[in-house]
């Protein structure tokens, strides 16, 4: 009589097996062919080669739209964070009573659900074109975002410090300044952070859309066949974003 | 109108039928040290919480000085509340911040809002605070934060914290369980000499009836919710423990 350690798992078995036939199945559907694959990557080749030396004779129309897309990137996330404050306080079940954080919650969850660009879009077409419509789409966005976080970062405090404000006779002003604040400040701070360097990332893309910032450069550029243009922008890009990264994790590593 | 606390028929359920507290009533001089023994479960937190109202009671009066705090709301029940000082078990300071900003939280019933969020304190409430951390023993300490210190340091740091409220009562909820058998004694030392030179009467819940005995003028004693002993430590024999904590072999 032999005994088994180990039980097969049929169901995770099984379920593989049809993730695999599925992505077969995919393939087809999709037109993806061997020398399609040739085809593309030769286009491919042919593109990068266009896209070198970057030029960067532009460089006026390209610093404008870099700084427009930091401005737009910066006033949003102050905005999202200031507005995020008291909807992440409203949303927080441990403080507020359901009857206020459900619908907040159901307006963050709102927030989230369509995609930023989608968003932009829509406010394109709301507000018109250029840098307001990006500064709202992202306000969205980093609301949707951040408040989240900050009320789920509430929800985690420990509530002994706060009933120990409280039975001071400190009014509810009072208890968030001294028993909640404390205990979510640096925590705030970094979602804080993150935003802003993912609102950095995400304003140069809203410009496609016609939202202002780099973006919209960029796809001017991509519009006139100006490849050596478009590396610069690209360039600048992820330059910038490095230095932001760069930025954010000297900070996040002082908060700790 | 009596001075003092005066407990009148109060109760508690947290399920209806379930009731944690009994119609309980009692009466506290203005002054003393009052322990308040039971087993675990018997609703002497509860009764503890009731008082300053972070439990709700489901019936009965808790008279401070006369005035009845149970029907009180918002503001009335916050000037209520910062004459009452507690003293937590988990000492309950708040860790993020410095040991001298929870001293002065001790404060925010009685400062407008702006001073407590500029820490621009009035210099006769710096002085007291300073004044009471000699008192515990933490002259140094000021500065520290809240979650460098000890349990015993952290516990002086709450005590220091419920007397910057110049309380006319305070409650200490098993002030000592989470300290080790020395520290135990040296904060009930402490917690005792401290309130009788300041005249503040307390009321403690306490698991350690050898400390309750050594430092309490008057011992409660709760079962399933109802007062069954209550009288001096010297009253308290064998047989009153057995009311209150039930069965026999564990007292050899």
């Amino acid at each position: 009589m032999t005994r088994t350690a180990f039980t097969p798992n049929w169901t995770a078995r099984g379920a593989l097996l049809a993730l695999a036939l599925y992505c077969v199945f995919a393939v087809t559907q999709l037109d993806i062919s061997w020398a399609r694959i040739l085809t593309g990557f030769g286009e491919g080749g042919r593109f990068l080669a266009r896209m070198w030396p970057p030029n960067f004779e532009r460089w006026d129309t390209l610093v404008e739209g870099m700084l427009e897309s930091i401005q737009i990137a910066v006033l949003s996330s102050v905005a999202g964070i200031i507005l995020s404050l008291p909807l992440g306080l409203m949303a927080a079940r441990n403080l507020s009573p359901a009857w206020v954080s459900a619908p907040v919650r159901g307006f963050i969850a709102l927030c989230r659900s369509l995609h930023y660009v989608i968003v932009a879009i829509l406010f394109v077409k709301a507000v018109g074109f250029g840098a307001l419509a990006g500064v709202a789409a992202l306000t969205v966005a980093s609301m949707g975002f951040i408040a989240k976080l900050f009320a789920e970062a509430i929800e985690e405090i420990s509530m002994k410090q706060v009933e120990a404000v409280r039975a001071t006779g400190a009014g509810p002003a009072g208890v968030l300044l001294y028993g909640v604040l404390p205990q979510v400040a640096s925590r705030f701070v970094g979602f804080c952070i993150y935003q802003l360097d993912s609102n950095l990332r995400n304003s140069t893309l809203v410009g496609i859309v016609g939202a202002g910032g780099i973006g919209g450069t960029l796809f001017a550029a991509f519009k006139r066949f100006d490849y050596d243009f478009v590396a610069a922008i690209l360039l600048s890009i992820i330059a910038l974003i490095f230095l932001a990264e760069l930025v954010s994790a000297r900070v996040r590593k002082a908060l700790q | 109108m009596s001075a003092g606390l005066s407990l009148r028929g109060l109760s508690k359920a947290y399920v209806p039928g379930k009731p944690v507290l009994r119609d309980i009533t009692l009466d506290f001089a203005p002054e003393g040290v009052t322990a308040i023994i039971g087993p675990s479960g018997t609703g002497k937190s509860t009764l503890i919480r009731c008082i300053n109202r972070l439990v709700e009671p489901s019936g009965g009066q808790v008279l401070l000085d006369g005035q009845d705090l149970v029907p009180l709301r918002g503001r009335e029940l916050r000037l209520a509340r910062r004459r009452i000082g507690m003293v937590f078990q988990e000492y309950n300071l708040v860790e993020r911040l410095s040991v001298m900003e929870n001293l002065l939280s001790g404060r925010l019933g009685y400062v407008p809002l702006w001073r407590a969020w500029l820490r621009k304190y009035p210099a006769e409430d710096i002085a007291r605070a300073f004044e009471l951390l000699d008192a515990v023993g933490l002259p140094d300490h000021a500065t520290r934060r809240a979650d460098a210190l000890s349990g015993g340091q952290r516990q002086r740091v709450g005590i220091a914290r419920a007397l910057m409220q110049r309380p006319a009562l305070l409650l200490a909820d098993e002030p000592t369980s989470s300290l080790d058998p020395r520290t135990a004694v040296e904060v009930m030392e402490l917690l005792t000499t401290l309130t009788q030179r300041e005249q503040v009467p307390v009321i403690i819940n306490i698991h350690n009836v050898e400390l309750a005995k050594r430092y309490c003028g008057r011992i409660i004693g709760m079962h399933q919710g109802a007062v069954v002993f209550d009288g001096p430590p010297e009253a308290l024999e064998a047989s009153h423990l057995q009311l209150i904590y039930g069965g026999e072999g564990w007292q050899e």
